[in-house]
């Protein structure tokens, strides 16, 4: 009996060790990481310039969504037309859209709302002439949403889908 | 910390087995029944006497103190305030049964505890106060290193004795924090003490996971700015993606064999449950469906998983055989049901209930149906029986930042956890070490 308890103590001090150092940092590439440099063929093949210009459309890149709806509203026909038609006639672009959510509920089930309001644009843009093969859907779900929200204007500012680009 | 090598999981396998040895040794006593006199409560009366300290441990904790907080956090124990006391037992030949009996003591547990050259040995007593019978004696040792892990050693042998339930207290917990923009995944022992980091981040974690031999943890990463899944062994620290597919990769439950995984994948669409094997191979849906299917659990016999879909409109929970078919609806009661996890036994379901506003955890008694909130709110989420499934663990939102409290089952117990990090959350309840 002693002994098996001297074990089992062992046993906790193995899983358990004495640093509070993670064992895994992931801020700490193990490798080399690949180079995140867009060269100047990039520059020109994706017109990165007019996803920067502040006064070009494509510069706006957040559709916001009602309390627990994935609609996209008839406001931003516009802006998702400018990003489709960017898509469409930029073969090598590659678009990624973000669904968030506020947080309110699980965590997991906010990963798959935001996905629904992420799917939900996509939807919209493939209406319009952007190709599933240039586009992925992911979200963060309530992980990037204000954790001090009060009121509905402030939950609002969460519930949305973030346009970006690879390369940009 | 070092990373352990293979032949240290070849040990590790030894101890374990080992271990199992210890707790078949613990079946062996008979079960005490003690008779409750007087109220209506079900709760135990218990002395915890102040075990005497040879010489006292250098980090000035009491040995009696971890114990007495083992017990009342399960919820089955009114732990006695025994410092007014004039007479302190730490032997038999001490105690002072008409002062116990005044006390309203039922059961009371004495000891001695002994430190020298870094070992400990702790000889210890449970005594029925009414009978004036020793229910178990034991003498423990070990490395000082140790001294907390005795203690609740100690706890385990007392509520098993008294309950007939394997205790939970040398069980392990897991949770995420969130300190000045960092997160982290860390493992603790079940009262939140002795806390390792096993992955540190700048992105959000979520939904850590035990094997079911708990020597692993399945998460979900956002540190490629998406959701990834990855496993990673808490004997070599070696961690493998489990899941990274077009899309989110998130949700990961063990099956109760630890061979495969339910997960959640999105590609182009919403949230779908698919099944994977542990390395990651033989990938294939579970259902299709063209809503949110997600938050997979798998019943402790492995035929069935329960998850979250919002098919009917709002999330409620759902059911379907593990080799797939046609889902049935589980929850019916509440604006929105979510974040199941099925009891060791697979006779209740904990979920989050939303109701007029407020997220709140339930009991789901799934052979009579009946529905018991156990928590009051606001924000509560996750909810993570015990290994025995007596004690509900669960992260709530107080002002924005996370909390962690357990609650026992019956809802009377609640007791939140000291930990030190501005925002805790996703708590994790690992198995029994077989």
């Amino acid at each position: 009996m002693k002994k098996s308890l001297f074990l089992a103590s062992l046993l906790s001090l193995f899983l358990i060790g004495c640093s509070s150092t993670p064992i895994v940092d992931v801020s700490k590439p193990a490798g080399p990481s690949a180079s995140n440099d867009s060269s100047s063929s990039d520059e020109t093949d994706l017109d990165l310039a007019s996803l920067r210009d502040p006064n070009n459309i494509l510069s706006k890149r957040s559709i916001y969504f009602d309390y627990d709806k994935d609609t996209v509203k008839a406001e931003y026909k516009d802006l998702l037309a400018a990003h489709a038609k960017y898509v469409a006639s930029h073969p090598k672009a590659k678009m990624t859209l973000t669904g968030n959510t506020d947080d309110r509920g699980s965590r997991e089930y906010n990963v798959s709302l935001g996905q629904k309001r992420s799917v939900s644009v996509k939807k919209s843009m493939n209406v319009l002439g952007a190709q599933d093969t240039q586009i992925e859907t992911v979200s963060f779900g309530e992980e990037r949403a204000d954790t001090n929200c009060k009121d509905d204007t402030c939950y609002g500012k969460d519930r949305r889908v973030d346009i970006s680009y690879e390369k940009e | 910390m070092k990373k352990y090598n293979l032949h240290m999981l070849k040990t590790f396998k030894t101890f374990a087995s080992l271990c199992l040895l210890f707790l078949i040794s613990l079946h062996a006593f008979a079960i005490e029944t003690i008779e409750i006199s007087g109220g209506g409560t079900k709760q135990i009366n218990i002395a915890v006497m102040p075990y005497k300290e040879i010489i006292v441990d250098k980090a000035g904790s009491r040995m009696h103190q971890i114990i007495a907080a083992d017990l009342y956090r399960s919820g089955f124990f009114r732990s006695l305030e025994v410092n007014g006391l004039v007479n302190k037992p730490s032997s038999l030949s001490d105690i002072n049964y008409a002062e116990m009996t005044a006390i309203q003591a039922q059961v009371m547990t004495l000891g001695q505890v002994e430190i020298s050259n870094n070992r400990l040995k702790v000889n210890w007593f449970l005594v029925d106060i009414n009978k004036k019978t020793i229910l178990t004696t034991m003498e423990y040792s070990g490395p000082v290193a140790q001294y907390r892990a005795i203690a609740h050693k100690i706890s385990d042998t007392i509520y098993e004795k008294l309950t007939g339930i394997p205790g939970v207290f040398s069980t392990k917990i897991s949770y995420i924090t969130k300190n000045k923009g960092r997160y982290s995944l860390n493992v603790a022992d079940a009262d939140g003490f002795n806390v390792q980091s096993v992955v540190g981040s700048p992105q959000p974690i979520i939904s850590a996971r035990w094997s079911p031999d708990g020597t692993k943890i399945a998460y979900v990463s956002f540190e490629k700015k998406k959701p990834i899944i990855y496993i990673q062994s808490l004997v070599t620290g070696q961690r493998t993606v489990l899941a990274n597919f077009k899309g989110n990769n998130s949700s990961p439950s063990w099956s109760p064999d630890g061979k495969r995984l339910a997960i959640v994948l999105t590609y182009n669409a919403n949230s779908q449950i698919y099944l994977i094997d542990a390395d990651g191979s033989n990938l294939k849906p579970l259902i299709q469906s063209t809503h949110i299917d997600t938050e997979p659990v798998w019943s402790p016999d492995g035929r069935l998983i329960y998850f979250t879909s919002d098919r009917g409109g709002r999330p409620q929970i759902y059911k379907v055989a593990s080799t797939g078919g046609e889902p049935q609806r589980v929850s019916f009661e509440g604006n929105q049901n979510l974040n199941p996890n099925v009891s060791p036994d697979a006779k209740m379901l904990s979920y989050v209930t939303q109701d007029e506003g407020r997220f709140r955890v339930v009991l789901h008694d799934l052979q009579t149906g009946q529905i018991t909130k156990i928590t009051d709110g606001p924000f509560d989420e996750a909810p993570k029986f015990s290994p025995n499934g007596h004690v509900i663990l669960y992260a709530h939102k107080i002002n924005g930042s996370g909390e962690l409290s357990t609650v026992s089952i019956d809802g009377v117990v609640r007791q939140s956890f000291n930990i030190n990090a501005d925002d805790i959350r996703e708590p994790a309840w690992a198995p029994f070490v077989k």
